[in-house]
């Protein structure tokens, strides 16, 4: 199938058939590349040969990417990149018709659309006032971002001009295609002039209403491989015995914090090695693929309906939103989201950060349609809302 | 005159190297010192730059320079998700080829570091180029890949989420890496023609950041691994350990130096070790005075050097440790100082280099600033020098 298609790119610009076939083999030769070099030798001599192609060979090598594991990706990224830069340096130019129907072809891997696009742009730099205007909602994220600016470029000269709702309108409509956090943050802070206030956790998808079961022991690390009751099922009505044998239930919280910030030390209280979990149950429209985002200081694990999807076993080296990603599936219906966080014993002043935030989405970093259920506990209620 | 050393003769070089190249981390010897003696020793942003390169992104690793040529590594795009390596001409800057790699590691750290932070190494046929995402690169001297690999699609618990730093080095055609991290923490020889394991060790899980030191005594090259209760030498071809030295809160920013036969390993305290055959080596001298900072130390004809954490450079002689003299120059530094020609430079993280004539008294013979951080160590190369700001790659000297 990936096959055809590179084959078909070729002929989009006339290339002799056999060289593509050719082309093929090498794509395929470099493509069994794998783990601990296995392959390199192989792939090496593969490599050679498809660098000393010209560059009608660059949309067939650039769909080559579409079904490249990220190891096999980088190999054919670099023929990519030698064989485009050789034939510039050349004083030959690149296949710019061919490169542009690869870019607003979204079939193709989001990352080899990129790539292609930024070697259009070398040979045709009208290409990013002709492309980007079609582009803000792309699954390419880089190729997004670049929109993106230019949206919010827009808006600002508009809001220049001193036409409040036009101006608010523009920055709307860059707000409606922005992911990256820094691009969101700047839209919600000019719209902020404008006396229009953005729901960032929604926007982003970040659960809020949690459930939260702490403390369970974590003495010396112990916690983070031991499987306590809530990751054999959830029952929200369940009390536990913990740490030093303290009991507790499932506490329900709401955070306010504009990226979905859950602070334990707040919620459970001040302690040291142990284990908290949060739960959130939400409904989902449909069966969809979704990334389940993470930030922690916390060694962490992500359970979504009973299926561990992420761990990390890492204490207190920072914290960043989408630090974390487990791609996953969500069913029709009920889904159940479990996250362990693990506190260790650190004594530093910058060790005491017991916390998390979570988000789900799509692999852009767009919010997806969920509903978190209101979960009636012996503790109260969690409050259950529509998100995004 | 150039000719071609072989690590035999050096004594401390174990790759081959041409006089005048810099072709790792702190150079030739790992330890920050050169022969060349016609390095400038003033300039400013605009006065005495031979030529200014821009740079596609940010970067904490130092050029290295191999027969004329000049490797260097970057980060960019939002979250560092993309690596650079590039190749630059020494004589008028030109960029000779770049290539850029994706990410295939988590991009998270210390927002002071990037995901460029380990330093290259070149045997000047290839460069081989480590990102702290653990993709590791090997490419030939004009741009073509040799090999590839994504270790944290090997080694899936990899992680140093404050930013992987440690520089590979390379003996003869094994490239060694020591990774010590938080998750799957090992030490591997990588075959340098293919890029397959030679060999891989389990090392403590920990979070360290310091290069190894390739150190050569009586015809046989040990790679020295530092960590904070171990200071060990291996076999660099089939990573068999040759001795152990037990320490206590050895540095784990700080990498050690070789000089005079001798080992200096930045801790707690400074430690001057002098090596064996092949037993353990002995303790000469330990000193809480000489505490390094992030800057690794420097031992330069039977004087040790090491600049504080207050930005106080301290001389200090190699037989007893006993302080010499202290000079207090214009910090913070993060890059490691270089000593050539009996001067040393230390550039501080304002981009500004002090150059220090070395003797029985300092002498500070200017202070230059270049108007852009710069956390990367200075390096020489061919009578000039060699910085790297996050923005530009600036060699400084007579111009082109």
């Amino acid at each position: 199938m990936r096959t055809s298609l590179a084959l078909v790119a070729a002929a989009i610009i006339g290339a002799p058939l056999a060289a593509a076939a050719d082309v093929a083999a090498l794509l395929t030769q470099i493509k069994a590349v794998g783990r601990e070099g296995a392959g390199n030798p192989q792939a090496a001599q593969a490599w050679r040969e498809l660098a000393q192609q010209g560059s009608e060979a660059l949309p067939a090598i650039l769909a080559g990417l579409d079904d490249a594991h990220p190891i096999a990706a980088n190999w054919l990224r670099c023929a990519v990149d030698t064989i485009a830069a050789r034939e510039l340096a050349a004083g030959r130019s690149l296949p710019a018709a061919a490169l542009e129907a690869f870019v607003t072809d979204t079939r193709h891997a989001p990352r080899a659309r990129r790539l292609a696009y930024e070697w259009l742009v070398r040979v045709d730099p009208t290409a990013p006032g002709r492309l980007l205007p079609g582009l803000a909602d792309d699954p390419s994220t880089e190729l997004r971002r670049d929109a993106v600016a230019v949206l919010i470029q827009n808006a600002e000269a508009i809001a220049a001009q001193g036409d409040k709702s036009a101006a608010v309108a523009a920055y709307r409509k860059a707000l409606t295609s922005a992911r990256d956090r820094d691009q969101v943050e700047a839209i919600a802070q000019a719209l902020k002039k404008f006396d229009v206030t953005v729901d960032l956790a929604a926007h982003f998808g970040f659960i809020t209403d949690w459930l939260l079961a702490a403390p369970f022991d974590n003495t010396n690390g112990i916690g983070f491989a031991a499987v306590y009751p809530p990751e054999k099922g959830v029952d929200v009505n369940a009390t536990y015995v913990g740490k030093n044998g303290l009991k507790f239930g499932w506490k329900p919280t709401t955070t306010s914090d504009p990226f979905g910030k859950v602070d334990l030390n707040k919620v459970i209280g001040k302690y040291m090695g142990v284990v908290g979990y949060g739960f959130a149950a939400v409904h989902s429209p449909t069966e969809q693929r979704v990334e389940v985002r993470a930030g922690t200081k916390n060694a962490v694990k992500i359970f979504v309906n009973g299926q561990e999807v992420f761990f990390r076993e890492e204490y207190h080296h920072g914290m960043r939103m989408d630090q974390h990603v487990a791609p996953c599936t969500l069913r029709k219906g009920r889904n159940e989201i479990l996250i362990k966080v693990c506190q260790n014993e650190q004594k530093e002043p910058w060790a005491q950060e017991w916390e998390f935030q979570l988000r789900v989405c799509d692999a852009v970093g767009g919010a997806v349609p969920l509903r978190v259920l209101s979960e009636k506990t012996a503790a109260g209620s969690s409050e259950g809302r529509v998100m995004p | 005159m150039r000719g071609l050393l072989s690590g035999l003769t050096l004594g401390l070089v174990s790759m081959a190297v041409w006089a005048g190249d810099w072709p790792q981390f702190r150079g030739p010897g790992g330890s920050g010192v050169s022969s060349d003696s016609h390095l400038p020793i003033r300039w400013s942003s605009t006065e005495n730059i031979a030529w200014k390169a821009n740079l596609p992104g940010r970067g904490l690793s130092s050029p290295v320079v191999a027969k004329g040529r000049v490797f260097l590594t970057a980060c960019s795009a939002f979250q560092q998700t993309r690596l650079h390596v590039l190749c630059f001409d020494l004589k008028d800057g030109k960029l000779l080829w770049e290539r850029q790699f994706w990410a295939t590691g988590n991009t998270m750290c210390h927002p002071k570091t990037n995901m460029a932070a380990p330093t290259p190494v070149t045997d000047g046929q290839r460069v081989f180029a480590l990102f702290a995402t653990c993709d590791l690169v090997c490419l030939d001297v004009d741009g073509n890949l040799v090999w590839y690999r994504s270790l944290t699609s090997d080694y899936p618990t990899v992680t140093n989420q404050v930013g992987m730093a440690a520089s590979p080095v390379l003996h003869q055609d094994t490239l060694v890496l020591l990774l010590e991290n938080a998750g799957e923490s090992f030490a591997a020889g990588i075959d340098a023609h293919t890029g397959q394991n030679r060999w891989k060790i389990e090392r403590k899980r920990r979070i360290n950041w310091n290069t190894p030191l390739l150190f050569t005594k009586n015809g046989q090259t040990s790679v020295i691994f530092q960590t904070p209760d171990e200071l060990a030498a291996f076999d660099p071809r089939t990573g068999e350990k040759r001795w152990s030295y037990a320490a206590s809160e050895l540095a784990t920013i700080p990498s050690p130096a070789a000089g005079d036969g001798m080992l200096l390993v930045p801790g707690k305290e400074l430690l001057l070790l002098r090596p064996g055959d092949s037993a353990a080596p002995e303790l000469v001298w330990q000193s809480a005075r000489l505490r390094p900072a992030t800057a690794s130390p420097t031992i330069y004809k039977n004087r040790v050097y090491v600049l504080t954490g207050a930005g106080v450079l301290n001389c200090a002689d190699a037989q007893s440790g006993k302080v010499l003299w202290q000079e207090r120059l214009k910090g913070p530094f993060s890059a490691s100082p270089l000593i050539a020609g009996d001067r040393l430079y230390a550039v501080s993280e304002d981009g500004v280099t002090s150059v220090v004539q070395l003797g029985d008294e300092p002498k500070v013979l200017s202070v230059n600033p270049i108007g852009e951080t710069i956390l990367a160590s200075p390096v020489p190369a061919d009578g000039k020098l060699l910085l790297r700001s996050d923005e530009h790659l600036f060699c400084i000297g007579a111009g082109k």
